[in-house]
């Protein structure tokens, strides 16, 4: 076993770990973290695949980003376990049906008929010099760049109808604009009188 | 027989590079110590206090004796506290301000790892700092701990997106991912340097920077007048100096970093003298300068100023002088930003 196999295979069991403790752990937090764990291993994977770009943006985006915010929500939610898991045994057959179908289906295209050596071939290893970031630009903004211009429309396009869908105002709120508040000069709240320090004739000096 | 040789070079290989990962750690930790003995001594002079000047002479022995002190505590696991994570948050927090270290150049031949996408490495591993401070906080199962997570989560959530637009900007005009290039692409003097075409995005990124590393005037996430100390008011000991650590390791790095991309790295700014790694430690240690000058003129933000700031202030002026250096490459002018 070579040094890469070694890893591949660490990986890989940290992997499939990682992957069942998401759906086996009681907690919805430790779920959430363990589904961190598994990203961060698959783009090790990924790494060992030599797509350098797409693993290291799994960490910047899956893990960075958007399992912060998914964290961030698991954690304010007060989610009640017992209520969660109450039609278990109900569901099972179904689930279980669907589970089969799910592997039969992947069995069928993931076989060794389709999926071999002799049919895929391993990928040859690339120079040192090779950058895997420049060829998939290249890619996308010269063969592809109609349909990825078209996914970005569409990506922009939900990120819009997902925010006008929160929009509402509401007229009860003491909203104040931030950019008018930092704007406020000192004259708009702090008036300087001029007068006169010297006491009024006739309450004299030990008036107090 | 050449089995041997094979694991023998292998197992020099991993040493020598043990040997150079603490040829690394050792003085970053240091410099994490002296950095807060400056602070303290620069903001004392900044408030005409004398600073400490208690232990050796003129108190520079002072980070020495509360590393001691803070080694000598007992590390105190509240007894609500969900255990595992709570001792896994300091090391979430200090693996990613450590493990970024590894692609930074400080001059053309010493770096620990020259690859080829060192800039996403640096983004994709310092955006994982930000689970040690939520697990924390969470863990801790005390409230101010966990509002002092939530608001470090979204703050750092909301500046990285301007913070990446803004290394956009200078890998477009390095056109490389690569940290060396980038220095290179910055050669011939002060005014080739990143920082005149990319003004905008450098002062964003200082700016957000400042904000990723929860430092004042953006450290709502601590705001010990408000949460007590935020996502850390539970640690005691070492458990707590780590997260020091890692905030001013985190402090070093994005100081490093903006001298990398925007301020010419190791290269010196007149042609006539040397480059070397001296530069690299001077516009290092003027940028920490500028982290402690803030701290001690800016009173801290306003939760909704801050959100203001970083959406509706930093990703319009990133993402309009993106377009701005991308436009004028196309012109005649395009050597300007180049």
């Amino acid at each position: 076993m070579t040094y890469t196999t070694a890893i591949f295979y660490f990986f890989a069991a940290i992997l499939v770990f990682a992957g069942m403790r998401v759906i086996t752990a009681r907690n919805p937090v430790h779920a959430a973290l363990y589904l961190v764990l598994a990203f961060f291993t698959a783009a090790g994977l990924w790494m060992l695949l030599e797509a350098e770009f797409l693993a290291i943006t799994l960490v910047l985006v899956y893990v960075g980003a958007v399992m912060v915010l998914f964290l961030f929500v698991v954690m304010m939610l007060d989610i009640n376990l017992e209520k969660l898991r109450e039609g278990f045994w109900d569901y099972l057959p179904l689930a279980g049906f669907v589970a089969v179908l799910l592997v039969i289906e992947m069995a069928l295209i993931l076989g060794s008929r389709h999926f071999g050596l002799e049919v895929m071939g391993a990928p040859t290893p690339h120079a040192a010099d090779y950058s895997n970031t420049k060829e998939l630009g290249r890619v996308l903004y010269t063969e592809y760049v109609y349909a990825f211009e078209l996914a970005a429309v569409i990506l922009l396009l939900a990120i819009v109808a997902a925010i006008a869908l929160t929009l509402r105002r509401r007229k009860d709120s003491k909203y104040i604009d931030p950019a008018q508040q930092v704007k406020v000069k000192r004259n708009d709240r702090l008036r300087i009188v001029k007068m006169q320090s010297t006491p009024k004739p006739g309450t004299g000096e030990g008036g107090a | 027989m050449e089995n041997v040789g094979m694991d023998w070079a292998a197992i020099q290989t991993v040493v020598w590079t043990l040997i150079k990962i603490l040829a690394l750690v050792v003085p970053l930790m240091l410099g994490v110590a002296y950095l807060t003995y400056a602070e303290r001594k620069i903001i004392g002079w900044m408030q005409v206090r004398i600073g400490p000047n208690r232990v050796g002479f003129q108190g520079l022995l002072q980070p020495i004796a509360d590393a001691v002190k803070l080694l000598m505590k007992e590390i105190i696991i509240p007894s609500g506290a969900s255990r595992g994570l709570f001792i896994l948050g300091p090391i979430l927090a200090i693996a990613p301000a450590l493990a970024a270290w590894a692609v930074i150049p400080f001059t053309d031949s010493l770096v620990l790892a020259n690859i080829n996408a060192g800039l996403l490495y640096v983004m994709a591993i310092t955006s994982m700092g930000v689970y040690g401070v939520i697990i924390a906080g969470w863990a801790s199962n005390s409230k101010y701990a966990f509002l002092g997570a939530m608001r470090s989560a979204a703050q750092i959530v909301s500046y990285e997106i301007a913070m990446g637009f803004a290394l956009v900007g200078v890998l477009m005009a390095a056109q490389s991912l690569n940290l060396s290039d980038i220095v290179h692409g910055q050669s011939g003097g002060l005014h080739h340097w990143y920082i005149w075409p990319l003004f905008p995005l450098f002062v964003v990124y200082l700016i957000s920077g400042v904000a990723e590393t929860n430092r004042a005037p953006f450290d709502v996430a601590e705001g010990e007048s408000e949460i007590v100390a935020g996502f850390h008011v539970e640690y005691s000991g070492m458990a707590f100096a780590v997260f020091f650590l890692a905030e001013y390791a985190n402090m070093i790095l994005i100081a490093a970093l903006t001298t990398l991309m925007f301020l010419g790295g190791w290269l010196s700014p007149v042609t006539f003298l040397p480059d070397g790694i001296v530069w690299w430690l001077l516009k290092t240690g003027f940028v920490l300068f500028l982290f402690l000058w803030f701290r001690a003129t800016f009173p801290r933000y306003r939760y909704d100023q801050i959100m203001r700031l970083g959406w509706k202030v930093f990703i319009p002026i990133t993402l309009v002088w993106i377009i701005v250096v991308g436009g004028m490459m196309q012109t005649p002018y395009g050597y300007l930003f180049h």
